[in-house]
């Protein structure tokens, strides 16, 4: 299905399941310890031997030599494998940096030997007995040190690296109110629960993977890359992934490990990634220098408005692409946006969780909390009053929806944004000085090419089958809500089956995209099965209704399930798309709040409230969706106030690759937190009328916080995360 | 070495027959001219309930407990996020009290009684506290989920028997169930997913129909 026009009425309006706050269809697996994730795939095939990566020890140079006699030798060792042993192996094409490195090492913790044994227990053993020497050489590891030796990135997903509308300079030099100001975020790791997990098994030369991983098709295309043998030689299978956040997007070496492990042990293998080696083994979210300036009539209006980004990454890599959103966010005539990377030998930088957006808005939703205080306004006015309803490089382009300042509206109403006293540092409660920030939500909504196919058997069941992955952003769910909309069936009548290369390819999981792509494609399959069924009835499809279980046409009803009494009947097709996203420019939108108290003498700052508004298109489950948000909102809180990945800028390694030694939120740093998603359909996006929520809903957080302390403390961190010892000498005296 | 399948294991005869075990690569090829593969497994008897159930195993005196209970009895719904105590993601119930049974070996558990997520409930005969976690959405990707929920069970008795946490503004008067009490005491299950709001939602309904 080409979906180039904008969506009319269509069966999902109807409503009655899809937009419904429905249970997760996988709650009771998942509840019970039933769900079974890339490691535990015991009965799938006998006799599994399991795998202990070792991780490089330098950042950067070559292996002088490795001992593995001694590995070799210990008791149940089935297998050692290296580089050398590996033969010639590719890269995938999504991969910067080799999954198995030797002799030549890119990075610490880069995967130079997995061991193989008949118990974990013997594989960790040997794996401590190889002897690796090194020669190592000096590397890059320090952004601010790199800055100045930063170039232009020439990669298609960095274009444009520059951008510049009317006169920026100019503008910029003449306003009557200017901020020029600069902003560091840090490295951030995703840290999900599950390890990067895999077992493979050959079958002469084909090769079965269960794995976890958010996107099956790239996984498949890159394994083959690496390993050099087809595509169709090989499946992936993800039924339950334990979060990923980015971090499985990409192929990673416990694939490529486990599929070498089992072809030199003729055996089976699984590996879990140790969690010491995650954060530097895997990628990360690269740390950013921004420099934002915005100039301003003295009435509020931006006249100019520039931000510049600075990030590192491997040779070959790319930039964060932190300035992104201010290309769109805020009008004003005269505007530049320009990204510089510089080589850095730390850990592969990637996409995490609304890449670009998440640190982009970090600096900028900060800026215009400054900007705002410089003019003496309200910063949800100061917003409003910038606000763009086209595209502000190209006016004749208009947002299919837009109701930001709706966001701030509400949002303001129900926070009771009225009480917070512009003046920081003036609200008390005990010992807690108390603030209030606000700050902008955006991403944009991306659409992909996806395809599921569905049956409809005898008994009335409904199995769609789609190599989408439920990350936990609750695809199972959406997927069957849609399915028994388009059919006319109760959930308990829909199967759904996920993450299988063997199934059509979907968008997958990643950049919010999945749960309007991969709805829209079942759509496109229910679309067509409904047609057969018509069909088989003997009906009109264009006057169908589907519902109850039940197919009527004018005063004929049959039941669904009797088009297929000869036999299963199945849709397949794929949901693809035209140019209303050149035409319109689909973002999805919202305002975060939230209140914090700085204890005043440790200057020590806890979360007290939060609140998002979000306007993202149909939200297809209530439900799962305000859990994207509130997710997203405490991964938020995270890089406001604890998360940063420690360079050893001599040694080049994340210092705190632990959970003990990168933080993360737990229940403790957490409140009730609220969300509010507008009633809004948007036409432009998919048949679905649905936007995605997941990544929207960091945007801005982190700056939302930002401003909070600030307004608690009159105290202005611009370098995240905002710990104590940041704040505490410039507090304001008990 | 003496075969200790008899003998009563407590942590101080472990901690030295680790040593033992670290020593060997130490001696290695030199000593012997036939030399035993390091990393022998010293296999010990060890037998405990398991959800109602009594399984005896020969296994590895390195194997801790959550091994035991993934690798070799399959019971996978208790997790391993971290290997070594920071995430919760493996806490199961022993004895009455919730545990990181990624820090305790299995041969430390002669006599015990083991109840993980799969021993709360089942799918079609849920535990209050599973129920309550799918009707508040205590969870997306659900991989710390079986240790929240075996947490939140343990925990919720854990008040009810007086024992004070960090949060508890009054030592001498009985704990109370409040939001304080489950995000303090909550706070070594870790959520990646940011579930945390929901989950206290649902503990909390879980401690009040308790009473």
């Amino acid at each position: 299905m080409k979906f180039d026009i904008p969506a009319t009425q269509n069966p999902i309006d109807r409503q009655s399941i899809v937009g419904q706050p429905r249970d997760r269809v996988d709650g009771p697996l998942k509840v019970t310890g039933g769900a079974r994730y890339a490691y535990e795939q015991h009965d799938v095939v006998p006799n599994q031997a399991y795998g202990y990566v070792l991780g490089a020890t330098i950042a950067k140079g070559r292996i002088a030599s490795m001992d593995l006699k001694a590995a070799r030798a210990s008791a149940g060792v089935l297998a050692v494998v290296t580089a050398k042993e590996a033969g010639k192996l590719g890269k995938g094409k999504r991969n910067t940096a080799k999954l198995l490195g030797g002799p030549e090492i890119a990075h610490y913790h880069q995967a130079v030997a997995l061991v193989v044994a008949e118990t974990f227990e013997q594989a960790r053993a040997a794996a401590s007995l190889i002897r690796v020497e090194y020669a190592q050489t000096k590397g890059a590891f320090d952004l601010e040190a790199a800055k100045g030796r930063a170039i232009k990135p020439t990669g298609e997903d960095s274009s444009p690296a520059d951008t510049q509308v009317g006169d920026f300079a100019g503008a910029f030099a003449t306003a009557p109110v200017a901020l020029d100001q600069t902003y560091t975020t840090p490295d951030h790791s995703h840290a999900m629960m599950e390890p990067p997990a895999t077992l493979a098994a050959w079958d002469g030369d084909k090769l079965t993977l269960w794995t976890s991983n958010q996107m099956i098709d790239w996984g498949v295309g890159d394994l083959a890359q690496t390993l050099r043998i087809p595509k169709a030689n090989i499946r992936l299978v993800s039924p339950f992934i334990g979060g990923g956040f980015g971090g499985k997007l990409f192929l990673r070496a416990d694939a490529v490990l486990a599929g070498l492990g089992a072809r030199a042990a003729k055996r089976p293998v699984k590996i879990a990634l140790q969690r010491p080696l995650m954060f530097n083994n895997t990628t990360h979210r690269p740390a950013t220098i921004q420099r934002i300036r915005i100039g301003a009539d003295r009435d509020g209006r931006i006249t100019a408005i520039g931000h510049e980004s600075w990030s590192g990454d491997l040779p070959d890599g790319g930039p964060e692409l932190a300035v992104q959103q201010t290309r769109l966010l805020y009008a004003g005539a005269n505007r530049m946006t320009a990204m510089r990377l510089a080589v850095l030998d730390l850990p592969e930088g990637n996409a995490m969780r609304a890449p670009g957006e998440a640190p982009g808005l970090m600096a900028l939703e900060i800026a215009m909390d400054e900007m705002a205080e410089k003019l003496g306004m309200d910063p949800i006015a100061f917003r409003a009053l910038n606000d763009t309803q086209v595209d502000p490089e190209k006016p004749k382009r208009p947002f299919s929806m837009r109701r930001l300042n709706e966001c701030f509206k509400i949002g303001a109403e129900r926070f009771g944004w009225d009480r917070r006293l512009a003046r920081p540092g003036q609200s008390r409660d005990g010992r807690w000085l108390v603030g209030i920030g606000v700050a902008a939500a955006f991403r944009n909504n991306l659409v992909m090419k996806s395809a599921a196919r569905v049956r409809l058997d005898a008994h009335g069941t409904v199995t769609v089958e789609t190599d989408m992955t439920d990350i936990g952003t609750g695809s199972y769910t959406i997927i069957a809500q849609t399915a028994a909309e388009m059919l006319g069936v109760g959930l308990d009548k829909v199967v759904v089956r996920l993450g299988d290369s063997r199934f059509p390819v979907s968008a997958g999981s990643g950049g919010q995209w999945g749960a309007n792509s991969s709805t829209a494609g079942v759509y496109a399959a229910c679309v067509k099965l409904r047609e057969t069924v018509a069909q088989k009835l003997g009906i009109n499809s264009a006057e169908a209704v589907f519902a109850n279980g039940e197919v009527r046409a004018g005063n004929r009803s049959m039941p669904l399930a009797s088009a297929a009494e000869s036999g299963p009947v199945v849709g397949e097709d794929t949901i693809e798309y035209g140019d209303l996203d050149e035409t319109h420019q689909q973002s999805t939108f919202g305002a975060h709040f939230v209140e914090v108290g700085v204890d005043v003498a440790t200057a020590e700052t806890r979360i007290r409230r939060m609140l998002a508004v979000c306007s993202a298109g149909r939200i297809l489950n209530p439900k799962t969706a305000r859990s994207q948000v509130i997710g997203a909102m405490t991964m938020g809180v995270g890089a406001a106030l604890m998360e940063e990945l420690a360079v050893d800028t001599r040694r080049g390694f994340f210092v705190n690759h632990d959970l003990a030694g990168y933080e993360v939120p737990v229940h403790a740093d957490i409140p009730h937190q609220e969300v509010i998603f507008l009633e809004e359909t948007d036409p432009m996006s998919s048949p679905m009328k649905a936007k995605g929520v997941g990544e929207l809903g960091i945007c801005g957080v982190g700056a939302a916080v930002a401003n909070a302390i600030y307004n608690a403390t009159g105290v202005r961190v611009r370098n995240y995360p905002i710990t104590l010892d940041k704040l505490l000498e410039h507090m304001p005296s008990a | 070495m003496p075969n200790p399948g008899d003998l009563e294991w407590n942590r101080r005869d472990l901690m030295v027959a680790a040593g033992t075990c670290a020593a060997l690569p130490v001696i290695g090829e030199g000593a012997y001219s036939q030399p035993t593969p390091v990393g022998t497994p010293v296999l010990n008897d060890v037998s405990f309930e398991v959800n109602g159930e009594q399984r005896t195993l020969a296994i590895d005196t390195r194997t801790t407990l959550l091994d035991a209970l993934r690798e070799h009895l399959h019971l996978t719904g208790t997790k391993k996020g971290c290997d070594h105590g920071q995430c919760g993601a493996c806490t199961v119930i022993v004895d009455g009290q919730r545990l990181n049974s990624c820090l305790t070996l299995a041969v430390m558990h002669q006599g015990s009684s083991v109840t993980t997520i799969e021993g709360l409930g089942t799918a079609d005969k849920l535990h209050p506290m599973q129920a309550a976690f799918i009707k508040h959405d205590g969870f997306q990707c659900g991989y710390c989920t079986p240790g929240q929920i075996c947490s939140g069970v343990a925990m919720l008795d854990e008040i009810k028997a007086g024992i004070p946490s960090h949060a508890t503004v009054d030592l001498t008067a009985a704990a109370a169930v409040t939001e304080a009490e489950i995000r303090e005491r909550m706070s070594g299950n870790i959520c990646r997913c940011g579930a945390y709001s929901n989950i206290v939602e649902a503990v909390t309904e879980v401690a009040g129909r308790q009473g």
